[in-house]
């Protein structure tokens, strides 16, 4: 049994590890519709995203390992932390519902990633602004496929429409922790190696609620939940995900294929 | 014949980079243009293999009826003057 990393209590570092562990989760979501998806081509389709996803973890939290002084690698920082050491938003580890629930995660998060990576073009941390310039192509796509797909559903049949209602009843809460800020975000902004998520909010609603309005579906009021996976502490899913993922490389530690 | 609850057939061409022609390489089922073209690019172009992508309704392709073949392309068989293998191409010309 392999044991687990520590993490160094640095705040440029949780700030990588939010935008790296959301891709990593995310993707391993994603992956989850592997021969499941409802016809051959979108599971081709979930597949090509979540390895594209797969692909920005690797880039960021190689880079997220290079500023501890243990200079874990990516594999130690995917499979070796504990569950608290996490820091993706809690929207992304939620299961993986239905096909409509799965579209509306999607251009959620998307939509969210592609803003982020447009600013992270920025970064002074010309690594980061390297794997920022590649990812943003790969998340444009990611938001363009859901949306279309939150338009057909949405626009579709009774129970189509029915099933993209209840996705948005149940991601809407979680939606608020994508932009609650924190000293975090304002030790990454005030070194120059990204924005604030405050930032993102604007934009992202502006994006959304054009997508929503094309279907005539509501943009729901903000309530008072919020979720606190950017803080490492998360759903009661995130235990099973992480089991699942970390099972190999703490049965057999340094295993590779 | 395909029934009302399946989606239309589309087929996919692909050009693997500027300058060539859109090469076809398969079909797939899709509801609208815009499904049909992201899922073309899913499918077919996972590995480099495009630049640009079209897809076209398989209904609107108007193709030739495989009983008139010995009308159609027979006659050109003994015409093999219609190939141009009798010139000497000079070096520079690449790609004839």
């Amino acid at each position: 049994m392999q044991a687990s990393i520590n993490l160094p209590a640095d705040p440029q570092l949780q700030y990588l590890l939010r935008i790296g562990d959301t891709c990593l989760i995310l993707g391993q979501r994603l992956g989850e519709w592997c021969g499941h998806a409802p016809i051959l081509e979108e599971d081709i389709a979930l597949a090509n995203m979540a390895l594209d996803l797969i692909g920005q973890a690797r880039g960021v939290l190689t880079r997220a390992g290079d500023q501890c002084p243990q200079d874990y690698d990516e594999d130690q920082l995917a499979f070796l932390r504990e569950e608290r050491d996490y820091f993706n938003p809690t929207m992304a580890e939620l299961p993986r519902g239905d096909f409509a629930f799965t579209v509306l995660r999607n251009l959620m998060l998307s939509t969210w990633l592609k803003l982020l990576w447009e600013r992270l073009q920025d970064s002074s941390d010309t690594e980061i602004a390297a794997i920022a310039g590649k990812a943003l192509k790969e998340a444009r796509y990611h938001q363009q496929h859901a949306a279309d797909w939150l338009v057909r559903l949405g626009d579709g049949t009774e129970a189509s429409r029915r099933r993209v209602e209840a996705a948005l009843a149940t991601l809407w809460p979680y939606a608020a922790e994508l932009f609650a800020a924190d000293a975090v975000d304002a030790a990454a902004e005030a070194a120059g190696l990204g924005p604030s998520v405050a930032a993102l909010r604007e934009p992202w609603l502006a994006e959304i609620s054009a997508v929503f309005a094309e279907v005539h579906l509501p943009v729901p009021a903000e309530g008072r939940f919020r979720s606190t996976g950017r803080q490492g502490v998360h759903s009661e899913h995130m235990g099973f995900i992480l089991a699942e993922m970390q099972h190999l490389q703490r049965a057999y530690p340094g295993g590779a294929w | 014949m395909s029934t009302n609850t399946e989606w239309p057939l589309w087929e996919v061409f692909v050009r693997t980079k500027a300058g060539l022609d859109h090469k076809h390489c398969g079909s797939l089922h899709a509801a609208d243009p815009k499904m049909a073209l992201q899922m073309a690019r899913d499918v077919y172009t996972r590995r480099q293999e495009g630049s640009s992508v079209w897809v076209v309704r398989s209904d609107q392709i108007v193709a030739s009826d495989p009983g008139d073949k010995g009308m159609l392309f027979d006659p050109a068989e003994d015409k093999v003057y219609r190939h141009p293998t009798f010139y000497k191409l000079p070096d520079a010309v690449d790609h004839m």
